[in-house]
């Protein structure tokens, strides 16, 4: 326990649901991101999974449509100590993804239109815990949420989940990403509260 | 964009007390505090505050640093500006509650895409909506403190003339801060004798007073959601690298 604020007493302890520490909930949708929001073009998006050995897999935005989709609806855990519960969600699943993707790697790193990288241990992308999501709430992504597409990983920090996602890169070394070169967690648990680093 | 920044050791809690506070805006308080064994930070970037209630209940906010540290008789200080969040839980008692000599928990400096370091040469553009301009100031301060001589503009959109937070200093600095220009946009409000309309940030108005492209300035963008995707937006169609566009985005962080 922290040292008390004198005269400190919060928001009623019995509305909050459980949430990770040092969270609180908010209903609004926050946006956190480093620069302009890239604009995608659908007629020339397109998905790529590489391989540790160079071998690349390639969905175009219509042939992402045709796979199977899945409507996940999470909470997400931002590390600028906001979450939202129940959020809804559809895409791809991951494990639909890495289907038939033949690799030895331990990592993956997810990378964007934009510039934008993260990494994450590629076991967090499997077992349905992780999506490329196009829709939320029903509606097409919208730029500044990610859109076209964005990776959905709610049980890590929403830093994990990647904006504008291109791509994932099979890596069999651990491959710090943007916000992880930047002073943050390296893997970003909320329920361990892994924000920054040494956490 | 490509991450540069060199990793930093672990930050951990401090303990901090309030020892002075000025009443920026009706909405907006800079609280300077005491922090004795404070590292240092960069422009821009930001600090997690938190407070305990006697149950133990705890609430994180995150707020920008003002300006660079100070040294006081009890160590270094550093300046938060805290603008108040409607049904807040953690400005609220910043503003109205939090006392002279109470401690508080702060952990950082955070952040280190959002910063400004003085031995930059590249033209800057800091464009400011509303509270959006305390990291901005920070850089503008951190400017005249290391003698820096690169052209600085500050592009700050407020509601009405009232909501200019720091607007005495920066009436100084844009008269006594030589490179340093200042420019207002108001969405509500302009002040009597105000040339046009108050209208909320456009084109012309990043065009007429930021730098033009070709000079591959560095652009600094913060504020809420909102103005920050429009500003970032303008920019990028005026042909700015996006890679040279920072942005920070206010979310309801009461």
């Amino acid at each position: 326990m922290g040292i008390v604020s004198p005269g400190f007493q919060g928001r009623p302890r019995t509305a909050e649901p459980a949430l990770p520490p040092g969270q609180y909930l908010t209903e609004d949708f926050p946006v956190l991101s480093a620069g302009p929001t890239p604009r995608v073009p659908l007629d020339t998006w397109e998905f790529v999974i590489a391989t540790e050995t160079g071998t690349e897999f390639r969905w175009t935005w219509d042939e992402l449509m045709a796979l199977p989709q899945e409507t996940p609806t999470v909470d997400i855990h931002c590390v600028t100590h906001w979450s939202k519960l129940g959020t809804s969600w559809r895409g791809v699943s991951l494990d639909t993804l890495l289907e038939g993707v033949d690799t030895a790697a331990d990592y993956a790193q997810a990378h964007s239109y934009g510039g934008y990288t993260t990494n994450l241990p590629l076991d967090d992308l499997r077992d349905g815990q992780a999506w490329v999501v196009h829709t939320y709430d029903g509606e097409p992504l919208p730029g500044e949420h990610g859109g076209p597409a964005r990776l959905l990983v709610p049980h890590l920090y929403f830093w994990k989940s990647a904006k504008w996602v291109r791509g994932v890169r099979l890596t069999v070394e651990d491959e710090p990403g943007f916000w992880e070169t930047a002073g943050y967690h390296d893997y970003g648990d909320p329920w361990r509260e892994q924000r920054y680093q040494g956490d | 964009m490509v991450a540069q920044t060199p990793a930093r050791a672990p930050a951990r809690w401090r303990v901090g007390r309030l020892v002075e506070r000025r009443v920026e805006t009706p909405n907006a308080q800079t609280l300077v505090l005491e922090l004795p064994d404070w590292p240092g930070h960069l422009p821009g970037q930001h600090v997690d505050v938190r407070l305990t209630a006697p149950d133990g209940y705890q609430a994180a906010r995150s707020y920008s640093v003002a300006g660079p540290a100070v040294d006081g008789p009890g160590g270094p200080r550093i300046e938060l500006t805290v603008q108040r969040v409607p049904d807040g839980e953690v400005s609220p008692y910043l503003i109205d509650v939090y006392r002279e000599g109470d401690p508080v928990e702060v952990r950082g400096p955070l952040g280190g895409w959002f910063v400004w370091r003085p031995q930059e040469t590249a033209p800057v553009l800091l464009v400011a909506g509303g509270s959006g301009v305390v990291p901005l100031m920070a850089m503008i301060r951190a400017r005249r403190a290391a003698g820096s001589r690169v052209p600085f503009r500050l592009l700050y959109s407020v509601r009405t003339p009232a909501d200019v937070i720091y607007a005495d200093e920066l009436r100084r600095r844009a008269r006594d801060d030589l490179g340093l220009d200042v420019a207002y946009v108001y969405t509500r409000e302009a002040p009597d004798g105000w040339r046009g309309e108050p209208h909320r940030i456009g084109l012309a108005d990043v065009n007429n007073h930021g730098w033009p492209p070709d000079l591959e300035p560095l652009c600094y963008v913060c504020g809420p959601t909102g103005f920050v995707e429009t500003a970032a937006d303008l920019l990028v169609g005026l042909g700015h690298q996006t890679r040279r566009v920072k942005t920070e985005r206010f979310g309801p962080t009461g």
